[in-house]
């Protein structure tokens, strides 16, 4: 009997995460994120040598699933912790998670300022279009017209600004190596994102510097709608706002091969 | 014994490195740039990390990644860098790991002036970032005690896990003395039992955070934290006395305002006026024990700051109105001259003085009186 389950298994909890039951609301888009980064650790045999760090917002509690060292960051100092671990301990991996309230918002500064300096780091950012954990305000990614627990009307952008591309933006550094967005809204565009986060991991394991992922990712509990009608919102509304693709590649990770 | 001419920033600066500092993250900010500048080039020589971040906020969070890993690391800045970097000390404080921080304070609030003063002493002593916790400060008045207490200061922060703090004014900061420099300590990485760097197939996985849901948890950490205080509070007290065996009046000051009233204190003795001086070296924890048992012996304190009295209320707990307690500070960069401390000594030794009066008030009325 055991021959036969082994044959039938096609999938398993990957080595890269403990088995914690995670937090997460029905048909939020974080577990698949994680799932994918713990994949990569393991396919690329990083577990033991990882450090990861923590976000604040839905989140903040990652450091309970991956089985590697994690450090909790200040709302959005990630990528300034990641970067004090890099430079004592440069033989290490180390990524941040982060959501648009942390890493578009009160982190812009040490997002901007550690791709600019081009740290060798790994930053897998989660845009769902609000704040999560504290009850779905407008973030920054927030849609024009649409409605949060502070844009109530739809987001104006007259008063309350314009979306804020973070991909496009960051590619714009010369520090920056790697910059691509991904969708997880269904299994092709899982498939995708599964295979830039190796990009970005394989980018800092071979020393080529700072690499970003962003996830358009769901907020069934916060957009009030069901897991299935925001798998549908990310692929109509949010991918049109925020085109998938490959912002920039640097000549020495496009020669990778994985 | 090897003495040459440093200056107080780059004094810590050099101390720190042969303390064995491993990492750096700063922002420039006067007067404690030349700290930042000095590591600018000595820690990459040395194979050492070395960062200039973008901001004090990005420093300290640097501060608090590579703390993590439980390596030396240190960060400075001047008064307004460190109130941006209070947010990453709560942090540290609430992680339980240790960093050494140093403020070369500058005039203030705001953007306030470069001048020397002493103007943040509540927010190291007594505040600061959110929450509840206490840093050790360490005040030197003298560039050989900046190094000392450099030096001592890693060895502090890692024996209690915690942040330790170096308060220094822009004067002690700026000034060159002769000092002996300490020796080159080498490099050794400890391995702690809570440092998050990799599992390195080592070990099980070891998390870093500050989060307790549960306020029934938040509490025991919290009197986890105020059961070390107790230890560092009977344990790591650090003063300087000087002509107390005889002294009527003592003088309660630290860092340039301490070494300012010494200067005066010596001028009183030629006088034949009988006060000493108290000089806290920690003034977190404060040396209240050491004022108390003066209570019994002295007529009465005169507290010197260069500020409006933030020490002060430290003396006079300690005190508890026993014995009449003083003021005399100047703000804003004013560094006060060793006649002004003599002037306060000749008034509060001819004076009749009550125990409880309200000192900062009468200060305050004096300042004014003399605008």
């Amino acid at each position: 009997m055991a021959t036969a389950i082994s044959n039938n298994l096609v999938y398993e909890r990957p080595k890269g995460f403990t088995e914690t039951p995670t937090h997460y609301c029905p048909g939020c888009t974080h577990g698949v994120a994680h799932h994918l980064i713990a994949e990569v650790l393991q396919e690329m045999d990083l577990i033991e040598k990882t450090i990861g760090v923590a976000p604040v917002g839905c989140s903040v509690f990652a450091y309970n699933y991956f089985d590697t060292d994690f450090v909790e960051a200040p709302h959005g100092r990630a990528p300034a912790m990641a970067t004090g671990i890099k430079h004592v301990l440069p033989d290490r991996i180390v990524f941040t998670y982060q959501g648009d309230g942390d890493l578009a918002s009160i982190g812009m500064g040490e997002i901007v300022h550690a791709a600019g300096r081009g740290e060798n780091l790994t930053v897998i950012f989660i845009n769902n279009a609000n704040f999560g954990m504290t009850g779905g305000q407008m973030a920054p990614t927030t849609l024009p017209g649409m409605k949060t627990t502070s844009s109530v009307k739809g987001r104006d952008v007259e008063t309350q600004g314009f979306p804020i591309r973070m991909a496009e933006m960051l590619a714009t550094l010369d520090g920056v190596s790697y910059c691509v967005r991904r969708s997880l809204h269904d299994p092709k565009n899982i498939r995708l994102a599964k295979k830039a986060i190796r990009m970005a991991f394989e980018t800092q394991a071979r020393g080529l510097g700072f690499s970003m992922v962003e996830l358009l990712s769901t907020c069934p509990t916060n957009w009030g709608m069901t897991p299935v009608d925001a798998l549908k919102f990310v692929e109509e509304q949010m991918v049109p706002a925020y085109p998938l693709g490959d912002y920039k590649v640097a000549a020495s990770v496009a020669e990778i091969k994985i | 014994m090897t003495r040459e001419l440093w200056k107080g920033n780059e004094a810590i600066a050099e101390a720190a490195v042969r303390a064995g500092l491993e990492a750096y993250f700063g922002y420039p900010i006067t007067p404690q740039t030349e700290i930042l500048e000095y590591l600018s080039r000595r820690m990459p020589e040395l194979g050492r990390a070395f960062v200039q971040a973008e901001s004090e906020l990005g420093a300290i969070n640097m501060v608090y990644g590579a703390a993590c890993t439980g390596v030396r690391v240190m960060s400075s800045s001047s008064s307004p860098g460190m109130s941006l970097m209070m947010e990453g000390m709560s942090y540290i404080a609430g992680t339980e790991i240790p960093a050494v921080l140093v403020n070369v304070m500058r005039g203030g609030p705001g953007l306030g002036n470069i001048a020397p003063a002493q103007g943040d002493y509540n927010q190291a002593v007594h505040g600061g970032g959110h929450g509840d916790y206490h840093n050790i400060v360490l005040a030197p008045a003298s560039i050989q005690e900046a190094i000392d207490l450099t030096a001592l200061s890693f060895d502090l922060a890692e024996k209690y896990r915690m942040i330790c703090m170096i308060i220094l004014d822009g004067s002690i900061g700026q000034m060159m003395e002769p000092a002996q420099m300490l020796d080159m300590r080498p490099i050794q990485r400890k391995d702690w039992d809570w440092a998050t760097n990799g599992k390195m197939g080592k070990r099980e996985r070891r998390v870093l955070s500050s989060i307790y849901l549960d306020p029934a948890q938040e509490e025991k950490m919290n009197l986890r934290l105020l059961s070390r205080w107790k230890t560092i509070q009977r344990e790591e007290v650090r003063y300087k006395e000087y002509f107390l065996d005889d002294a009527e009046f003592v003088i309660v000051g630290f860092g340039t305002a301490g070494r300012v009233a010494l200067s005066a204190v010596r001028q009183a003795r030629e006088k034949g006026i009988k006060v000493g001086l108290l000089r806290p070296i920690t003034v977190s924890p404060f040396p209240a024990e050491a004022i108390e048992q003066l209570v019994g012996r002295v007529s009465g304190f005169l507290v010197t700051e260069m500020n409006s009295g933030q020490m002060l209320e430290d003396v006079r707990l300690a005190v508890k109105g026993r014995v009449p307690v003083e003021f005399y500070g100047r703000m804003g960069g004013v560094v006060p001259f060793t006649e002004e401390i003599m002037h306060e000594i000749e008034r509060i030794t001819t004076s009749k003085l009550s125990a409880t009066s309200n000192p900062r008030e009468e200060w305050y009325e004096r300042m004014v009186g003399m605008r």
